[in-house]
C-alpha cells in the first residue's frame, strides 16, 4: 500500500526529500517548541507575568472588547504564550504523525472542526462559571468564612 | 483487509461496500471517530479542572513548588525538568511509531518490528516515570497544617542567598516537637473489632505549634496569593494564632482527602487527570504489544497490508496529543 504523502511543512517553506526526513523534522520542531515552554516555565520573565491591557471601563462597548480581547486583557502573556505554542505542537502531531495532511480535506475538516467546537464551546461555559463562582465567594457580601 | 470482509459480488457499486468513503478504510475512520470521542471526554475533564482552578484563583498551588523533584538528585529543587524529560520520551516514541508506520507502507517486516519494539519500550519508561511522579507527589515533602476551614498552612523562613532574601521552606520533620498524646492508632486487635482507621499523620497539631513557638524564626504562610502570584506570608505573631487557633490536622504528601500543597481539588484533579492519560498509555502499551507479535508471526505480511499498525499508531499518537496538553495545564499554565 504504497501511499503518497505531501512532504513540506510550514506551508511549503520547509520541503522534505522523504518521508523518514519529515518525521525527523517534525520532532525537531516539537523538541524546540518544548524546549522555549520548559525554558519560560522555569525563567517566568518579569515581563511576560503581568496583563499587557487592562480591562476596559465603560459601557456596552467594553463589555463587547473585554470578550473579543479577553485572551489578552484576562489572561498572563506568558500563559497565553503556553497555550498557542501547545495548539501548535498538537498541529503538527495531529498533522504530521497522525497523517491528517494526506487525508481527504472533508476528512480531516469533520474531524476538526467537530472537536475544536465542541471543546471551545465547552471551555467558555466552564471558565465563565468558574469565575462566577469565584467571584459569589470572594465578593464583598460574601458569605463565605475561610475560617471558623 | 479482503480477509475479513465478506464477498458480496456487487464490489464494484456504490451500495456494494467496495468504496471507502473519504478514501479513508472503515478502520481507521472508527479509530478516528473513536479519537474524537475521546478527545471531547479528556476536554471535559480539563475544562472541569479550569473551572475548579478559576473557581478558587487566587489560592491554587504553584505546580512550579509541587513538582521540582527528579529522580537521583536528592534535595534539589528543579521544576519542570523531569516532565519535560517526560513528554520528551512520549514524542520520541511517538516518532518511532510513525517511522514503524512508514516501514509498513514499504512492506519492511524487520523495520516495522523494531520501530514497534522501540515504541512499546518507550511507553513502558513513561509509564514508570509517571509512577515515580505519583509516589513523589503522595509522599509529600514538607508538610502541613491543614485548618478547621480546608485552608493549608505551611512552614519556612527568610534566609538571605547571594544577598537576596528569600523565602525557603521549612519541613515539619524538622520542627516538630514530641508532646505526650493519649491518641494512638485504632487497630482491629486494641478497639472494636470490625473497623479500624486509616494510619494517623505523623505529628499531631500541638506537636507542630509547640515546634514553631520553638523556633524564632520559622514563619507560616498561607494558601492565598498575592499580586505577584506568591503565597501570603504571615506575621510571626499570626502564625502562631493560626496554628494555635485553626490548626486542626497535620498533613503530609497527598491523597484524594488532604494535600499539603493547597487546594485538595488540586490532587484529586491530578490524580484523576494523570491517572485517566496513563490508563490510555497502559492501554496503548499493551496494543501495541499486541501488533508487534502480530508483526513479528507475520500476520500482516500475509495480508498483505500493515494497516493495523497504522490504525494502532493513530491511537498511540493520541495518547501523545493528550500529554502535550495535560503537560501545559498541570505543570505550565
Amino acid at each position: 500500500m504504497a501511499q503518497e504523502h505531501k512532504l513540506e511543512i510550514f506551508r511549503g517553506r520547509w520541503k522534505f526529500k522523504s518521508n523518514i526526513e519529515k518525521i525527523w523534522g517534525v520532532l525537531i520542531f516539537l523538541s524546540l517548541i518544548t524546549a522555549v515552554e520548559v525554558v519560560l516555565g522555569i525563567y517566568k520573565p518579569d515581563i511576560l507575568m503581568h496583563t499587557w491591557l487592562d480591562p476596559l471601563e465603560g459601557g456596552f462597548f467594553a463589555t463587547i472588547g473585554n470578550l473579543i480581547l479577553s485572551p489578552i486583557v484576562y489572561m498572563k502573556p506568558l500563559n497565553l504564550i503556553f497555550i498557542l505554542l501547545t495548539v501548535v505542537k498538537a498541529y503538527y502531531i495531529a498533522w504530521d504523525f497522525m497523517h491528517l495532511r494526506d487525508e481527504t480535506g472533508s476528512f480531516r475538516k469533520m474531524i476538526v472542526w467537530t472537536g475544536v467546537f465542541l471543546i471551545c464551546y465547552l471551555v467558555f461555559i466552564l471558565l465563565q462559571e468558574g469565575g462566577y463562582v469565584f467571584s459569589v465567594y470572594n465578593g464583598e457580601h460574601a458569605l463565605i468564612k475561610k475560617d471558623f | 483487509m479482503d480477509s475479513t470482509v465478506v464477498s458480496t459480488g456487487t464490489e464494484e457499486k456504490t451500495w456494494g461496500g467496495g468504496n471507502n468513503p473519504l478514501k479513508a478504510s472503515y478502520g481507521k475512520m472508527m479509530m478516528w471517530f473513536f479519537i474524537v470521542s475521546d478527545a471531547l471526554t479528556f476536554s471535559g475533564f480539563l475544562a472541569a479542572y479550569g473551572f475548579s482552578r478559576f473557581k478558587f484563583i487566587n489560592e491554587w498551588p504553584i505546580a512550579d513548588e509541587v513538582f521540582t523533584h527528579v529522580p537521583f538528585l536528592h534535595g534539589q529543587e528543579l521544576p519542570m525538568i523531569y516532565v519535560a524529560v517526560m513528554t520528551f520520551i512520549l514524542i520520541m516514541s511517538s516518532v518511532t511509531m510513525v517511522l514503524a508506520v512508514d516501514a509498513g507502507h514499504h512492506m519492511n517486516k524487520s523495520k516495522v518490528t523494531i520501530y514497534m519494539f522501540l515504541t512499546i519500550i518507550g511507553g513502558a519508561i513513561f509509564l514508570g516515570s509517571q509512577a515515580w511522579e505519583w509516589g513523589t507527589f503522595i509522599k509529600g515533602d514538607y508538610g502541613a497544617v491543614q485548618t478547621k476551614g480546608g485552608n493549608i498552612l505551611q512552614f519556612g523562613e527568610y534566609i538571605t542567598v547571594d544577598g537576596k532574601e528569600t523565602f525557603k521552606r521549612v519541613s515539619i520533620d524538622d520542627i516538630a516537637i514530641a508532646q505526650k498524646s493519649d491518641r494512638i492508632d485504632h487497630e482491629r486487635k486494641n478497639g472494636i473489632w470490625f473497623t479500624d482507621e486509616g494510619t494517623l499523620p505523623p505529628y499531631t497539631v500541638d506537636e507542630i505549634y509547640a515546634g514553631l513557638a520553638a523556633n524564632e524564626n520559622v514563619l507560616v504562610r498561607n494558601q492565598f496569593l498575592d499580586e505577584n502570584g506568591h503565597k501570603t506570608i504571615l506575621s510571626r505573631a499570626e502564625s502562631l494564632k493560626q496554628i494555635k487557633e485553626h490548626g486542626k490536622l497535620v498533613v503530609k504528601g497527598a491523597n484524594l482527602q488532604v494535600n499539603e500543597y493547597g487546594t485538595s481539588l488540586f490532587a484529586d484533579f491530578f490524580f484523576f487527570i494523570t491517572g485517566f492519560h496513563g490508563f490510555h498509555v497502559l492501554s496503548g502499551v499493551i496494543l501495541n504489544i499486541i501488533i508487534f507479535f502480530n508483526v513479528v508471526v507475520g500476520t500482516y505480511e500475509r495480508r498483505g497490508s500493515y494497516e493495523m499498525v497504522e490504525k494502532v499508531g493513530l491511537y498511540w499518537h493520541f495518547v501523545d496529543l493528550v500529554w502535550v496538553f495535560v503537560f501545559t495545564f498541570f505543570y505550565l499554565v
